[in-house]
């Protein structure tokens, strides 16, 4: 059923529009979600399509998320310790790092990252799939594109987000590490026996809880955007594919931290 | 008489306000190769674009051998589509692949043949379409002419019963053209599939249809075996096979 426009500048038309857009857009979202992650599990599986993209998402983005953890780790310290010294408790930096890395920073920075470096180029090859008709030709040699080029998708950003999250918060505390012992002076025992001391397996288990999701949400914004690149209106061809990866991005980025915010709210509890 | 394989019935499509099927009744009789000419933007993608549920008509229905393609199942779809080929006009090959990895992957996905046996078939295509030496390439790195040959070797690799070809020849040289034209004709004979083509290379391809059609204004402007569409005496027809313009139209517009 086509809307009809009833005015031009009816605001009541145009509230109505966008609330049935939003709304629909967010239906198709769902059900895109819920199509990738079934077509994960829909067989034929294919191993080496899984690999590929683990690898790519993995192995290719470990040299970026290194180095943002790093840094971070070393402004933690830096930073840090310019607080802590206030109220004349330096020598808990080493607890203050890693719990800000675990909880919080790690899964965070790790998803903005990868959303950068591996999402733009999932929503772009999708996108450039879509307008040079791939996606329909592997639809009319009944080759289920979900199965074909989303589960693995999926799957992969599943798999390697804990694994990169985990190499994000080491680096970051040995980052701290650098700066608050090697620069600054604090004890090294007392660095980490109070990291020992104060983080507990729950604030491990919330922060991979969040790198879950993002997961998800960073494999599915970035494919849905793609897949549907031709869909935008008003963009065609490698206009259409440049709108789809720059909203991919920004979509995602933006779905992260909102994310971040309701499950820390609903973890710390 | 025999119900025909695929038949469209009152088949319309519109695009917005542009209506490109309007009405359009086609009959596709089983082995035979059928050739859809018309004028460039006339809707002949779109046509072809039906059979293999990449568009679906907005009124009017496609029969498969007396049966409606919307009242179908979705394991009878399955089972058409699966019985198709599509040769895109733009060649739809996955960039991202190589020549070989290109022909074998309707194979290794929808079929439970062994490695070896994908290999023995794929090169045998490679081979019959004198790609051998482009089988490790990438598509970016062949030619307009080789991106055909190996769309052409994608679409015959699942010997499928139809197969519907969306102007394999365009961007060749004559004898590429003439080339492509024996394979398929060679192709249909041994194999007995249907094969509908949509081609410009008029009186060419002809020598290898049993069946022509020329699609105009949405409709399907007359039908004949292409004997019959060379002394047809209608002068539309005339006009476009002699490739005369309509009067006052624009050389743009063509």
């Amino acid at each position: 059923m086509s809307i009809q426009p009833v005015s031009a500048f009816s605001p009541l038309a145009w509230l109505g529009r966008s609330a049935i857009g939003y709304t629909s857009g967010l239906g198709r979202l769902g059900i895109f979600l819920g199509y990738g992650l079934f077509s994960i599990f829909k067989p034929p599986f294919n191993f080496r399509r899984f690999l590929d993209q683990v690898y790519f998402i993995g192995p290719k983005s470990m040299f970026v998320v290194s180095l943002t953890g790093l840094f971070t780790g070393m402004v933690l310290g830096i930073q840090g310790y310019y607080a802590l010294s206030q109220v004349g408790s330096e020598t808990v930096l080493g607890a203050g790092v890693a719990l800000s890395l675990i909880r919080e920073l790690g899964p965070v920075l790790t998803a903005l990252m990868v959303t950068g470096r591996a999402g733009s180029s999932i929503a772009a090859e999708l996108g450039i799939m879509r307008i040079s008709e791939q996606i329909d030709a592997l639809e009319t040699m009944d080759i289920n594109p979900m199965r074909f080029l989303i589960g693995p998708r999926f799957a992969a950003a599943i798999v390697t987000f804990p694994l990169l999250v985990a190499i994000v918060d080491v680096v970051g505390i040995i980052g701290g590490y650098l700066t608050g012992v090697v620069l600054l002076g604090i004890n090294s025992g007392t660095y980490i026996s109070h990291m020992e001391h104060f983080i507990v397996l729950r604030d491990v288990t919330d922060g991979f809880i969040k790198t879950f999701v993002f997961s998800i949400i960073v494999a599915l914004i970035c494919c849905f955007k793609g897949f549907n690149a031709h869909t935008r209106s008003g963009s065609f061809g490698a206009k259409g594919v440049s709108y789809a990866t720059t909203s991919a991005v920004v979509n995602t980025s933006i779905t992260i931290l909102l994310a971040d915010y309701v499950l820390t709210s609903l973890l710390m509890r | 008489m025999p119900e025909s394989l695929i038949r469209f019935h009152n088949v319309r499509k519109a695009f917005g306000p542009l209506v490109v099927l309007d009405g359009m009744n086609l009959s596709i009789e089983r082995g035979m190769v059928t050739t859809i000419i018309g004028k460039s933007g006339v809707g002949k993608s779109v046509l072809l674009k039906h059979l293999v549920g990449l568009l679906a008509p907005d009124s009017g229905e496609i029969l498969i051998e007396g049966k409606a393609l919307s009242a179908m199942s979705r394991a009878e779809l399955r089972e058409f589509r699966r019985k198709v080929s599509y040769m895109f006009q733009n060649m739809a090959l996955f960039d991202s692949m190589t020549v070989y990895q290109n022909i074998a992957l309707p194979l290794e996905e929808r079929t439970k043949l062994s490695r070896s046996q994908i290999q023995d078939d794929v090169m045998e295509r490679i081979a019959a379409l004198d790609l051998g030496n482009i089988a490790q390439r990438y598509p970016s790195q062949i030619s307009g002419g080789m991106k055909k040959r190996v769309a052409l070797a994608r679409a015959l690799i699942t010997r499928p019963e139809v197969i519907l070809f969306d102007e394999p020849t365009t961007g060749l040289d004559p004898i590429r053209k003439k080339h492509v034209h024996q394979m398929i004709a060679q192709y249909q004979q041994k194999f007995g599939f249907t094969a509908v083509i949509v081609s410009h290379d008029i009186p060419e391809v002809f020598e290898i249809s049993q069946r022509v059609a020329l699609l105009d204004q949405g409709r399907i402007l007359f039908e004949g075996s292409s004997a019959e569409v060379m002394a047809s005496g209608d002068a539309r027809v005339q006009q476009f096979i002699s490739g005369e313009e309509d009067e006052g139209a624009s050389p743009l517009e063509a």
